[in-house]
């Protein structure tokens, strides 16, 4: 009885988290070409809604789906055009689009608010969702969450293994550097940041086509994005210890419900908000590792450093500055 | 040209959205300034709006995206009913508000700091702590409402208990708006100007803002003057909220400061982080938050419209800057 | 392939970097491009090789006329170039870097086989890279190789190597001069950018000296030494005459003092600086005088041996302890570490006021701004931004903002960007200065100024404090050989 909690817990995590994995996925892309995508929270709404809408009126959810990637990568053009081309702030444009991208979605998406539409079904895998325990673990989910742990995946070998994704991770680190060697700095982070924006959007359709189905103000994706910049900078830039963070994330969501039961008398508004109490303190614990004291401390001790090492991730050098031409 | 562009493309929305256009401009209109009681409704509004603002330009000075603006209204606001509910039966009420103030502004002020102290001390982005504690915030107000601050027999979204009017900041019924508000808000810009046109304090924000390690090596500490913009930005916000509790609602609920943290940060931008624009843009963004209260009313459409024109006024602005400096080839300023 | 350049003109905004070069470079040989710091040798190199754009002037590679406007261009014309600061990626690892950069278009990327081509070249000139070490992990010759091979495998004809012996061992420097002679023999055509008359000398064929932007002089081996210190330098003045130098208590002492920094840092350096001294630094940029500066202005701290200034231990790394013991330091990048750029001359007066009140003067900063804009001449008015003065009127700023009656002046390049007669102006303030018992200590990228206005020169070489000398009795051939490692 209790292995089948476990599992159905973890297999709660498992699905809870496939938009926040897409999302941190698409910036985790985006930041290693040294570009910040901030307007998440919005775009992640925007396209959200209009995933809905589309999967609502032309009843196809992959449209949806095909819907929400453009409107993210649209949105995620306009901070790369913006930022890279034309120098502006690019924390200043996400910002801008961020709280502009979220009223646009309650604006146009009011006429949809709390009505049924589709949503994805699970697709059990044929043949596997039999196996004793990992059937129910892994095979059993709607193909969103198959596609989330690809996108893990494809994700690492595209950075890893790819000439691209070596090319990307170069521009992001020494802009100049990448240039001398014949790289087009800046229509590598353009591109970059549409296949980020693209995931991003991906994450909003998971949102309403998925495991918070529908559309009403709020939708209940209020803050992911966020969650999900930050988490990308917890797992230190790299998309395994970043898909890592996203699960442990819907862990502690999942752990939260149990939690709401035991005081019934706190609203479970005051529950919602735990998640960013969670965020600053990982950050923080983040940043007091790369505090003189403790780095002096650590390498007197090669088991700390070691930790440490594991810990600390760096954020790609060039991250969020303009590359010029000299 | 920004208004031009900026017209088109909320038309395209609402034509997209299959609205009405020129009924949804003319609302927008009237809604705001159509009578006295509309236009107090805006200027109701304009007071956090630039009392936000005025703070936000401290923080922009030193180069700090202090976005926990949202959250330091909210703990002005906390600490403002704090004091007002323990001085419920006082025979000074005007010492209570005067405390009620001075609470509150201590209230956003160390809200602000301790984002300010994540950033200079723990390392952490002030755009993730401070975004992180406007959720805290929310979280706490909810939890108050809900627990040691529930109204008698039952809890509910509608806030707190309402103060005894003893504990109100009057508003003269014909002006419908408290001249208390209105006169510390003016004192308020006038304050802002003092300091960063005519005080050393200004001077260094913005030196360390345009250079930190130059700074440093004239003898300024820019740690300590990012914690003095905080501090100060705080303040400010809490004391818009500490105004929305004793003037505005005359309790504690939980939308007390109504996203005006957020819109702020959007009207500092579009004023070019400018004091002189500040008050205009804030009466203007006021004026279009009023005016869409209309619209589900009217027309059944959702009032963030006017948050799309806003972001899309201050997104159409940057872009046009961008595109400027970039032909002249003059940016020197990060 | 042979080489020919003509009439090449580079403006940097309106720094004349490169004012018409003209140079011949014959298939197979290692031609050396000599120069002092800011003669114009890296600027060359960069539009050769497409890192930068010419403003104007030919390029002819085997007479055929070709043009460089971007590394990829440069690269496929079969230039490659080695950079003075390696342009490479420390995070990634050693075959990323090896990696990057190869003409072939699409994603691909079969890394067994360019691990296995980086294996053979390591073999084939006797390096040791390990292909799937951080980048990091390697020393700055390490890095080099690493980019030498890469150059390599693209089959580059012209190879151009900028300042490629600073910062690398002596075994580092012999095992790359081998391959290079190696691949000279082989008809490669080498570049090698110095101011190191050693490297030249046991390297070269042929030799082009240049100075101020242009060529002053060119020669062939065997390269006749004192000709060649002469095209780089001009001729140096002999120093004006001058009293003893001045011995009263010392205001600062290094005792084995190491930090790092810059990119050979600063080692094992002890030294004693006596009140009234006026003390030059001099050596190639980078070769430790940063560090020095810096440590002495508690900006650095010391990794090892200690560091006392004005007589008291002052605590490593508080700069703002020693500025209110009276140190002053001016750095020399004046935009990215001395001035504001947003702030007005009147503002950087009133933000350096001595005696600050909480409210601020405007009429009095704008006073005190009109009179050191008069007395400093410098071409601005009180409400002038920094960021648009000229260069030199920004050295003018920062040099009138010094708090009056310093102890102790650290001064980084002071003069640098300056013509003669601002220079000597600005030299005739600070002596006066001195004559106030106060201490100079400065670096300067140009030997005369050395020789002109210090009591002693402190001469560097990668990191490390090589001649101690009383100006008025050095000799100045040896000095400059001292600069280049000789």
């Amino acid at each position: 009885m209790d292995d089948l909690n476990v599992l159905a817990v973890l297999a709660g995590v498992l699905a809870g988290a496939s938009p926040i994995v897409l999302a941190t996925m698409g910036e985790t892309i985006t930041e290693k070409a040294g570009l910040i995508n901030l307007s998440l929270d919005g775009t992640i709404l925007l396209a959200a809604m209009v995933a809905f809408l589309v999967a609502h009126d032309a009843g196809s959810l992959g449209l949806g789906f095909l819907a929400a990637a453009l409107v993210g990568a649209g949105i995620a053009a306009v901070v790369g055009i913006a930022g890279v081309y034309m120098g502006q702030s690019q924390v200043a444009v996400g910002f801008v689009l961020t709280l502009m991208c979220r009223d646009l979605a309650y604006f146009l998406g009011n006429p949809y608010s709390r009505i049924q539409g589709p949503r994805l079904a699970p697709l059990p895998v044929p043949g596997l969702e039999r196996l004793p325990l990992l059937g129910s673990l892994l095979f059993r989910h709607s193909l969103l969450v198959y596609l989330s742990v690809a996108v893990i995946a494809t994700t690492w070998w595209y950075l890893y293994r790819t000439r691209w994704g070596l090319e990307l991770r170069a521009v992001g680190e020494n802009p100049q550097a990448a240039h001398a060697r014949g790289i087009d700095p800046k229509r590598l982070q353009l591109l970059h940041a549409l296949l980020g924006g693209a995931l991003v959007g991906l994450a909003g359709g998971a949102f309403s086509l998925g495991i918070k189905p529908g559309w009403g103000r709020p939708q209940g994706a209020e803050g992911m994005g966020w969650i999900a910049l930050a988490i990308v900078i917890f797992g230190g830039w790299h998309p395994l210890k970043v898909a890592l963070g996203a699960y442990l994330f819907a862990f502690l969501q999942v752990l939260g419900i149990p939690l709401q039961s035991w005081w019934p008398s706190v609203p479970a508004q005051v529950f919602q908000v735990a998640p960013f109490p969670l965020m600053i303190l990982a950050l923080l614990l983040l940043g007091l590792t790369q505090k003189d004291t403790l780095q002096r401390w650590a390498d007197a001790h090669p088991r700390v450093r070691k930790l440490l090492r594991s810990i600390q991730g760096r954020a790609p050098r060039a991250l969020g500055r303009p590359y010029r031409q000299e | 040209m920004v208004a031009a562009i900026v017209l088109v493309f909320i038309s395209a929305i609402l034509v997209l959205a299959g609205a009405p256009v020129l009924e949804v401009h003319g609302l927008l209109v009237t809604g705001a300034v159509g009578s006295w009681s509309k236009l107090a409704q805006v200027l109701r509004v304009w007071v956090p709006l630039t009392l936000c603002s005025c703070g936000l330009l401290y923080t922009f000075q030193i180069g700090l995206w202090n976005i926990g603006v949202e959250g330091q209204v909210m703990l002005g606001a906390i600490g403002a009913t704090a004091v007002l509910r323990l001085g419920f039966d006082s025979a000074l009420p005007g010492a209570v508000l005067g405390a009620a103030l001075v609470v509150g502004m201590l209230g956003g002020a160390l809200w602000a700091l301790l984002a300010g102290l994540l950033k200079t001390w723990g390392g952490v982005n002030e755009i993730f702590a401070g975004l992180g504690l406007n959720f805290v915030a929310q979280g706490l107000i909810l939890w108050l409402i809900f627990g040691p601050w529930r109204r008698p027999g039952v809890a509910s979204m509608s806030g707190t208990e309402p103060f005894a009017e003893s504990l109100w900041f009057p508003t003269p019924a014909v002006w419908r708006i408290s001249p208390h508000a209105l006169g510390l808000t003016l004192v308020a810009l006038a304050a802002t100007a003092l300091v960063l046109r005519h005080t050393r304090l200004g001077l260094a924000l913005r030196a360390v803002g345009g250079n930190p390690s130059a700074s440093y090596l004239f003898g300024l500490k820019p740690g300590r003057l990012m914690l003095w913009a905080m501090g100060l930005a705080g303040a400010l916000a809490g004391l818009a909220g500490t105004l929305q509790v004793t003037v505005v609602y005359h309790r504690l609920i939980p939308a007390i400061s109504s996203n005006y943290g957020y819109l702020a940060l959007l009207v500092v931008m579009l004023a070019d982080y400018r004091l002189s624009w500040v008050p205009f843009i804030a009466f203007f963004f006021a004026a279009l938050n009023v005016g869409s209260i209309q619209l589900p009313l009217v027309l059944q459409l959702d009032s963030s419209l006017s948050g799309v024109i806003q972001g899309a006024l201050v997104l159409t602005v940057l872009l046009i800057h961008a595109w400027n400096s970039g032909k002249a080839g003059t940016r020197w300023t990060t | 392939m042979d080489l020919e350049l003509r009439d090449i003109h580079k403006h940097y905004g309106t720094v004349h970097a490169n004012r018409g070069i003209h140079m011949r470079v014959a298939s197979g040989t290692i031609h050396g491009i000599l120069g002092e710091n800011g003669a114009g040798k890296s600027t060359l190199m960069k539009v050769l090789s497409g890192y930068a754009a010419r403003t104007s002037g030919d390029i002819f590679l085997d007479g055929r006329a070709v043009d460089t406007t971007t590394p990829a261009q440069a690269n496929r014309l079969g230039i490659g170039m080695l950079y003075q600061d390696p342009l490479d990626f420390p995070s990634l690892t050693v075959l990323d870097n090896f990696s990057l950069g190869r003409p072939n278009r699409g994603g691909g990327l079969n890394r067994r086989a360019l691990a296995e081509e980086l294996t053979r070249l390591c073999r084939d000139f006797d390096f040791d890279l390990e292909p799937e070490r951080s980048l990091e992990q390697l020393t700055v010759g390490e890095r080099q190789q690493l980019e030498l091979l890469r150059l390599l495998s693209l089959e580059v004809k012209l190879l151009i190597l900028d300042e490629p012996t600073t910062g690398i061992s002596t075994p580092q420097k012999e095992k790359l001069f081998g391959a290079l002679r190696r691949l000279a023999a082989a008809g490669m055509t080498l570049l090698l950018v110095s101011h190191k008359l050693e490297d030249i000398e046991s390297l070269c064929h042929a030799v082009t000296v240049l100075r101020q932007g242009r060529v002053s002089g060119e020669m062939t081996a065997p390269f006749q030494l004192d000709e060649l210190v002469n095209l780089m330098f001009g001729t140096i003045p002999a120093p004006p005459p001058r009293g003893a130098v001045a011995s009263g208590e010392p205001v600062l002492l290094l005792h084995e003092a190491t930090a790092g920094g810059d990119r050979a840092g600063l080692g094992n350096c002890t030294v004693s600086v006596r009140r009234g001294q006026v003390v030059g630094l001099a050596g190639l940029e980078g070769s430790g005088q940063g560090v020095f500066l810096r440590l002495a202005a508690g900006l650095a701290k010391p990794v090892r041996g200690s560091l006392t200034v004005l007589g008291t231990q002052l605590k490593p790394g508080d700069h703002h302890g020693f500025r209110d013991a009276g140190v002053v330091f001016v750095p020399t990048a004046r935009l990215d570490e001395g001035l504001v750029g947003s702030l007005t001359i009147a503002e950087h007066c009133a933000l350096t006021e001595p005696h600050p009140s909480f409210r601020i003067d405007w009429q009095g900063a704008a006073n005190t701004a009109a009179q050191r804009i008069a007395r400093f001449r410098i071409q601005g008015s009180a409400d002038t931004p920094a960021a648009l003065l000229s260069g030199g009127n920004q050295q003018r700023l920062l040099l009138s903002l010094m708090p009056a009656r310093p102890r102790l002046l650290l001064l980084e390049q002071p003069t640098r960007g300056l013509d003669l007669e601002p220079a000597r102006w600005i030299w005739a303030q600070l002596r006066a200065l001195c004559a106030d018992a106060a201490t100079i200590v400065f670096s300067s990228a140009e030997l005369d100024e050395i020789m002109a206005f210090a009591d002693r020169v402190l001469v560097f070489y990668n990191g490390s404090l090589v001649r101690d000398l009383d100006t008025r009795d050095s000799d100045l051939d040896d000095l400059a050989r001292a600069i280049a490692g000789k």
